[in-house]
């Protein structure tokens, strides 16, 4: 396993004193899906956003550390030139362009690209043999479709730009178990048929170990745990404060607060 | 009959003239999602800019080339110093921005080429056209005519490249979702220095026809205004929306200050000249309750 994407030690602060990330550092082999797993506000979205440079719109920015894609320093790039070296974003909520229609949205994906009419044609075809349902709605304004739909547009549009690799963030928000499974299993044909490496933020935690290869749980903006996918899925502090299972099975609800496990590396 | 047309005919042309301001402010809408209240300064700053080089005694061509040169220059200028660090701030912030932007042009202007109100010749004389006026007896202004065509053939222009091309599309995304259009590789950067060009483009044109028929001066700063009713009946993301809301309210604001005033006379007694002033504002008002987005406009998309 090369070392493909790596980021090193990164540390991320907004507005000049918030610090959000004290120093992550994780690592995508190529073709593989890595799973980011965490609570809300352990610093996924920033990861990813430090990763493809939308820091900046946040007024976000890498203090400390660095990030190399095959190599290279990739951290003082515009997202354009990111995108146009093969790693693109899926941002979490979708954000598709709710006034231009399915096919469009997806068109815009091709910017970066400048391809031929053949191509662009061909490339949106493949598309639609990934999302049948996209060919349907593809003359819907976006902001008409449902949650699922948006997903599978954003990926898709994601997918024009022909990248190595997608930082997936949140896939799962707010849609039905069916769909997430649906979008999940697309994800991982899309890493088997075409190659595609995937970084992938989830709250989710039993569905994003059940497709990753490999996972990184943060916490507070740490890394605090990580191995394969199958170790993290056996293991018991995980299976307790991740997936809501304890050594004695499922608990109630109204336990919940009752540790019997104490958070260790929080001291 | 035939003085209804004559009205009519004017006054539809002469609508077309606000629809070229309004398009300059649709393209800016639909590319950043703000009204740019400087698009009134872009105007008189453009048309000063005209005459300016043509003092310098440069023909109307080359001075028309170089007063695009300043107004891309501008547009370049701005996307820098204002707008890049505006990304994914509120809507209101951007149009604080351009509302200052709207002094600095305003007092840029004068600054590089004085204040003095200027004549400016384009070759093209407000009088009636000879054929017309003798086979049909109605007088349409030769001026007139000519501008409405131009402006007709830009908007053709603009609405196809916004609809049909690479660019056109990323224009469309910007306006959408900053950020997702940052998030897969649209370069906000040129596509903000495009358009601020392409509308100070627009403001030139709009500026030349102006200015040519009412001098270059700082009035031209109020064309703005006259836009506004335009809009908001057209739909303000709409460049076709641009020339029909145009066409409209100068249609109706000629026949409502030929018709009105004698009706209005006839019952209350009085005078009841000058509806053409305020008119247009009236029917933006109605338009607003009844259709808040415009004939064309889009609209506002929520999930619920």
């Amino acid at each position: 396993m090369s070392a493909y994407l790596s980021v090193n030690n990164i540390e991320v602060i907004y507005d000049h004193v918030i610090l959000v990330l004290k120093g992550v550092s994780l690592e995508v082999p190529q073709g593989k899906i890595v799973a980011l797993l965490g609570a809300n506000g352990a610093g996924k979205t920033t990861t990813l956003k430090a990763i493809s440079n939308l820091l900046a719109a946040e007024r976000g920015e890498v203090t400390k550390g660095d990030i190399q894609f095959k190599g290279k320093r990739v951290d003082q790039l515009t997202p354009n030139e990111l995108v146009k070296s093969g790693v693109i974003q899926v941002m979490e909520g979708r954000h598709c362009f709710a006034h231009l229609t399915i096919e469009d949205n997806l068109l815009t994906g091709a910017y970066t690209r400048k391809p031929s009419r053949a191509e662009l044609k061909r490339d949106l075809e493949r598309v639609y043999t990934y999302f049948p349902r996209l060919k349907q709605r593809r003359s819907s304004q976006a902001g008409y479709t449902s949650g699922g739909e948006q997903q599978m547009c954003a990926i898709g549009r994601a997918l024009m730009a022909n990248p190595e690799m997608i930082l997936l963030d949140e896939p799962s928000m707010g849609l039905a178990p069916q769909i997430v499974e649906e979008i999940f299993e697309i994800v991982r044909d899309l890493n088997q048929r075409e190659k595609v490496s995937f970084l992938l933020a989830e709250q989710n935690t039993m569905v994003a170990l059940r497709y990753a290869d490999f996972g990184y749980i943060l916490e507070n903006g740490r890394v605090v745990m990580e191995g394969q996918a199958e170790e993290l899925r056996n293991n018991e502090d995980v299976k307790e404060f991740y997936l809501g299972l304890s050594s004695q099975g499922r608990k109630s609800f109204r336990d919940v607060k009752h540790y019997r496990r104490r958070k260790r590396w929080l001291a | 009959m035939q003085f209804f047309l004559e009205v009519l005919i004017g006054g539809l042309l002469s609508g077309v003239m606000y629809s070229l301001v309004a398009l300059g402010f649709v393209l800016i809408f639909k590319a950043s999602g703000v009204f740019n209240f400087a698009q009134g300064a872009m105007v008189f700053f453009a048309a000063l800019s005209l005459v300016g080089c043509m003092e310098k005694g440069a023909p109307l061509w080359l001075a028309f080339i170089l007063a695009f040169g300043i107004m891309t220059l501008l547009g370049i200028a701005t996307e820098k110093f204002v707008l890049r660090k505006m990304v994914n701030q509120p809507p209101i912030s951007l149009f604080m921005a351009t509302i200052g932007l709207a002094f600095f042009i305003e007092g840029l202007a004068p600054l590089l080429w004085g204040n003095a109100v200027r004549r400016l010749d384009i070759g093209l004389v407000d009088e009636p056209i000879p054929w017309i006026l003798e086979h049909w007896n109605m007088v349409i202004s030769k001026f007139d005519l000519v501008a409405a065509g131009l402006a007709l053939a830009l908007v053709a222009v603009l609405a196809l490249f916004f609809q049909y091309t690479r660019v056109g599309r990323a224009l469309r995304a910007v306006a959408d979702d900053h950020q997702a259009a940052l998030s897969i590789g649209i370069p906000l950067q040129h596509i903000w220095a495009l358009v601020w060009a392409v509308a100070g483009f627009v403001a030139l044109v709009a500026g030349m026809l102006w200015g040519a028929r009412n001098g270059v001066q700082f009035a031209l700063t109020f064309t703005a205004l006259k836009a506004l009713p335009v809009l908001i009946l057209g739909g303000f993301t709409s460049v076709p929306g641009a020339i029909v809301g145009g066409l409209i309210i100068g249609g109706t604001e000629k026949l409502a200050e030929i018709y009105i005033p004698p009706v209005m006379s006839g019952i209350f007694g009085g005078n009841f000249g000058g509806i053409e002033g305020w008119f247009p504002y009236v029917m933006a008002l109605l338009f607003l309750l009844v259709r808040p987005e415009g004939l064309f406009g889009e609209k506002h998309i929520d999930r619920v």
